[in-house]
């Protein structure tokens, strides 16, 4: 119960921020799915007692393989699908607790919190990165195959 | 005869670079860019284009004997819309079911319609995302409505200052102190439970999450003038965020 909770949760936090950043109409609803998940990897991999790096970087994984396929589907560019997802990794509550600590003069704990923040979004780019890596290497032959036509 | 050909390849060079401006204006990576702006040219028989794209201007070398000319781009705001209109644009007229003069009007009409989302949906969406981030961070379910109206305060003001200043990082400074100060309010007054859980689901619809994802793929993509200056730029929001509420904290 508590996953089908946070997938609808996630489900709508993807759309709202599908419609902040004013993507098309049509593709609010595939934004949704990728940002869900995404959200639902990462959340999975901590469930399971994973480390929160490894798991972002498998949500990030997932967000941009998913975005890759769909931006395929759809014909239009990638970002569209993935800026959603991915805004859902960042590490908000880590900053959080790094500036909180910053401020309360605890510059130790505040470092810790602040690594933490660091990797995390570290993971988040090797992430994307390695979707495109994986991506180009599955879909290269094909692509060369109608490059005359419109393949932007 | 020579004359028209003049006409038509010097609509075909305003046609790439309107295309160029509108991708980056909306929020655009820049190697898509590029790579869009060349197709177009390539498909208008301008196979030795050239074109380097930073942030804040394009430059384009149509072919070897034309000038070579540039655009400053002025403005950016995240309008993931617009690329996706511009990019349906030049694939159809790379496909050919376009006329390079009906392209050209195509992207006017783009330019001239900003056909977004209605701001009170989009404010309504900022509170839904601030609602439902609170509970995926595990705040108190108490909480909800606290961070959602606090959520969509801080996306109008972000709005309305970013109207009134051109001064960058400003908007998302004053509109994270608001945040603070609210949550701070809600939770003194008794009626919310956990300050860091309200503060942070209200906070998300001001991160830039554009921004860090342009930024690593244009690095990766070796765009690195364009990936490191958005990544700063990215740093730079998120720093003025911090700050905001580091300043109601330290209080």
């Amino acid at each position: 119960m508590a996953w089908v909770l946070e997938a609808v949760l996630a489900f709508l936090a993807a759309v709202s921020f599908s419609i902040i950043f004013n993507t098309p109409a049509k593709t609010l609803v595939s934004c949704g799915i990728v940002g869900m998940s995404g959200w639902l990897a990462h959340s999975l991999y901590v469930g399971l007692g994973g480390d929160p790096v490894q798991a972002t970087f498998f949500g990030a994984f997932i967000v941009a393989i998913a975005a890759h396929l769909l931006s395929r589907v759809f014909r239009m560019p990638m970002i569209i699908f993935s800026v959603s997802g991915i805004i859902m990794l960042v590490p908000g509550g880590r900053a959080f607790n790094a500036m909180l600590n910053v401020v309360e003069n605890d510059y130790l704990t505040a470092m810790g919190y602040a690594g933490e923040a660091l990797m995390i979004s570290g993971a988040i780019a090797m992430g994307l990165v390695f979707a495109e890596v994986f991506m180009q290497l599955i879909f290269k032959p094909k692509h060369r195959k109608r490059e005359k036509g419109a393949s932007l | 005869m020579h004359q028209a050909g003049e006409t038509r390849r010097e609509l075909a060079l305003e046609c790439c670079l309107l295309a160029g401006r509108l991708m980056i204006e909306g929020g655009a990576e820049t190697y898509r860019v590029e790579d869009t702006m060349e197709r177009m040219a390539t498909s208008q028989l301008m196979p030795n284009s050239h074109c380097s794209v930073t942030p804040t201007g394009i430059m384009f070398s149509p072919s070897d004997e034309q000038p070579t000319r540039f655009v400053r781009i002025r403005s950016r705001r995240t309008d993931l819309k617009q690329v996706a209109l511009v990019n349906a644009v030049s694939r159809r007229l790379v496909a050919g079911d376009f006329s390079l003069q009906e392209a050209y009007e195509e992207l006017m009409s783009i330019e001239s319609s900003h056909t977004s989302f209605d701001l009170r949906l989009q404010i309504f969406a900022a509170a839904v995302a601030s609602g439902c981030f609170l509970l995926l961070f595990g705040g108190a379910r108490a909480d909800v409505p606290y961070a959602a109206v606090i959520g969509g305060t801080g996306f109008i003001i972000t709005d309305r200052i970013e109207r009134l200043t051109r001064i960058r990082f400003f908007a998302e400074f004053v509109a994270a102190v608001l945040i603070g100060v609210l949550a701070y309010a809600v939770v003194g007054v008794g009626l919310g439970e956990e300050l860091d859980g309200i503060i942070i689901g209200s906070v998300m619809p001001l991160v830039p999450g554009l921004l860090i994802t342009n930024a690593v793929r244009d690095l990766m993509a070796g765009h690195f003038v364009s990936g490191l200056s958005k990544g700063a730029e990215a740093f730079l929001t998120a720093f003025a965020i911090g700050a905001g509420i580091a300043l109601v904290l330290s209080f």
